[in-house]
């Protein structure tokens, strides 16, 4: 029977961290996940039951997870700690910034369920604050991978990296951004999904991909896009960013985050500062009491899909 | 080493202890003197660590959670050999690495810390790692009864159970006093002993400024197989020095040139009369 491609054949990203995990703890016994009764929103209940010395439990604890993720690392073990990334990056920030960052512990602290995955389920659960803490912690990797092949790519990597990571992930499907995945991935190298020279549009994590739909729509309007997919907040690809600043009238940011403090206005602080004035959009969630939704449903309300993007390019091209 | 020489050993570190906060002009005064004894006994009959093997995955390990005592750790640290003693001329000075918390940039530091209730998870983590990799090293951490309320030490302490870790050992330096006051007027966590019971803990206390009962306390650990050891260690903040002893104006007091005088003085007489 031919295999039929719809979306429904899309992964999320959490399922390739999972099965990349997996894969790597075959031949490494120091791979080890943390979970704070995370297992299953993580999807690592497989990880568990094929690798049950190698997972660890503290049960609904942030702050210990990360603690204990930290005192693991310090004896060479390559720690995963998996927990939303609502409580993760709130409740335990000080000891990401403390245990984790500060006293270079090499913990993985992987967000999950991240900005507003967990859609209706409110504030509470949203994590739109994450790139903007984390930014201002020195000493730690902040990547929000958008598709399949950048978060097999990125665990791989995270796991070789001697030094702390952050990673976010979302809940939904991510369809692929390229055709042949033929490119290096590296941490703090963006990666340039299409290009064109009238505007740039940024975008990190899960609101590349309605980046690139708005990019195939501007098309159809002779509107030429060059689309990045910014995975990496901290480092900054600022060398891209420059490439990107000389070539394109616009530049557009795209992410599912406060528009305070995230990847837009790490863009926007690099351009002004270095003395490139184009024109300039940060869409993301506002400050504001987020409205009730779906993941698709807020991110649409808020212009993170293809048409807010597609007309906020218009708009700022006028 | 001696008890006797230990003793000693004490009254030179509370003297040292109080040069370099002079000099510096800053220190937690009455908690490094609270808990001298502890890392005299510690660093000079318990743990497996030295410069020598500081880098070796099989050394014990030493978690400092009450890092503002750092001016304790950091003299018994030059005496051990990590670093020259006259590095702490530079402590809390600009560009000097020596901070007024533990900072792995100093030789002989497991951990950063000092902000409270981080030291306990850590060790919770390294206690497993040392059972994950059937390694015999120990991990030891001290905390202060003042840091007590931090709930994440109590999420460590449950896990620690869990994992039944009887390779780690927390000692609570109980002196009774915090910043603000009394400990048990402030939020009181007594019975400390009870609480820590429930958690799933081995429980031992003793005179935290009395070596041979630290010592005999350490040579009976773990004080449970299969459960983490806690040694509850009542000591008096600002020990050795009569005026700062139980005087809240000492957490982080700097004595001015009389009073240094007569500390030094003090605690000379206290060591011509072992």
């Amino acid at each position: 029977m031919a295999e039929q491609i719809n979306t429904n054949s899309y992964k999320p990203n959490l399922e390739i961290f999972s099965a990349t995990l997996q894969r790597l703890a075959v031949t490494d016994k120091n791979i080890i996940a943390v979970t704070s009764d995370s297992r299953g929103s993580g999807k690592l209940v497989p990880f568990g039951q094929k690798f049950p010395d190698q997972m660890v439990e503290v049960g609904i604890a942030e702050q210990n997870l990360v603690g204990v993720a930290a005192g693991l690392a310090s004896c060479g073990k390559k720690v995963f700690a998996v927990s939303p990334a609502c409580f993760l990056t709130a409740r335990a920030l000080e000891q990401i910034k403390n245990d984790v960052a500060y006293s270079d512990n090499p913990v993985n602290v992987i967000g999950i369920s991240a900005g507003v995955s967990y859609g209706a389920l409110g504030s509470t659960h949203h994590s739109l604050h994450d790139y903007a803490a984390l930014r201002a912690v020195n000493n730690i990797i902040v990547v929000a991978p958008a598709d399949n092949f950048e978060t097999e790519k990125a665990i791989e990597l995270a796991a070789a990296t001697n030094h702390p990571v952050y990673l976010r992930f979302g809940k939904k499907p991510m369809p692929p951004l390229k055709e042949v995945n033929d490119d290096v991935f590296a941490f703090g190298k963006g990666r340039i999904i299409c290009e064109g020279d009238d505007v740039a549009i940024i975008a990190t994590g899960e609101a590349v991909y309605p980046a690139l739909e708005a990019a195939r729509k501007l098309q159809a309007q002779n509107i030429q896009t060059t689309v990045v997919s910014m995975h990496t907040i901290k480092p900054l690809d600022t060398a891209l960013l420059e490439s990107l600043a000389k070539k394109c009238k616009a530049i557009v940011t795209v992410e599912e985050h406060s528009v305070y403090g995230g990847l837009g206005e790490a863009c926007a602080s690099f351009l002004m500062q270095n003395n490139y004035h184009n024109k300039f959009k940060i869409i993301g969630i506002p400050d504001e009491y987020t409205v009730t939704g779906s993941q698709t449903e807020i991110m649409d309300h808020y212009g993170i899909s293809e048409k807010g993007i597609a007309d906020a390019v218009i708009e700022l091209l006028k | 080493m001696t008890t006797k020489e230990l003793k000693a050993k004490s009254i030179d570190y509370r003297k040292k202890i109080l040069q370099y906060i002079k000099i510096a002009n800053a220190g937690h005064t009455g908690g490094s003197l609270s808990c001298t004894d502890i890392l005299n006994v510690l660093y000079n009959k318990v743990l497996n660590v030295s410069p020598g093997n500081f880098s070796s995955p099989d050394r014990d390990r030493y978690i400092q959670s009450k890092g503002h005592c750092v001016e304790a750790l950091f003299v018994v640290l030059a005496d051990q050999g990590f670093f020259p003693e006259e590095d702490l001329n530079t402590l809390c000075k600009y560009k000097s690495h020596y901070i007024g918390h533990p900072t792995k940039k100093v030789k002989g530091v497991e951990q950063n810390t000092g902000a409270l209730g981080h030291g306990l998870p850590i060790a919770t983590g390294t206690a497993l790692a040392a059972k994950m990799d059937q390694k015999d090293f120990k991990v030891y951490t001290l905390m202060g009864d003042g840091e007590m309320p931090e709930g994440s030490n109590w999420e460590a302490a449950l896990s620690a159970a869990q994992y039944k870790l009887d390779n780690l050992c927390a000692i609570v330096d109980k002196n009774g006093l915090q910043i603000t006051a009394a400990t048990k007027d402030v939020c009181n966590t007594d019975p400390l002993d009870k609480k820590w019971e429930a958690f799933g803990w081995a429980v031992k206390e003793v005179n935290g400024n009395d070596v041979e009962q630290l010592i005999a306390a350490f040579d009976s650990l773990p004080f449970e197989k299969g459960k983490p050891s806690v040694i509850i260690a009542h000591t008096t903040k600002g020990k050795g020095v009569s005026y700062m002893e139980n005087q809240l104006k000492w957490h982080h007091g700097v004595p001015s040139n009389e009073e240094y005088a007569l500390a030094q003085q003090e605690l000379d007489k206290a060591l011509s009369e072992l």
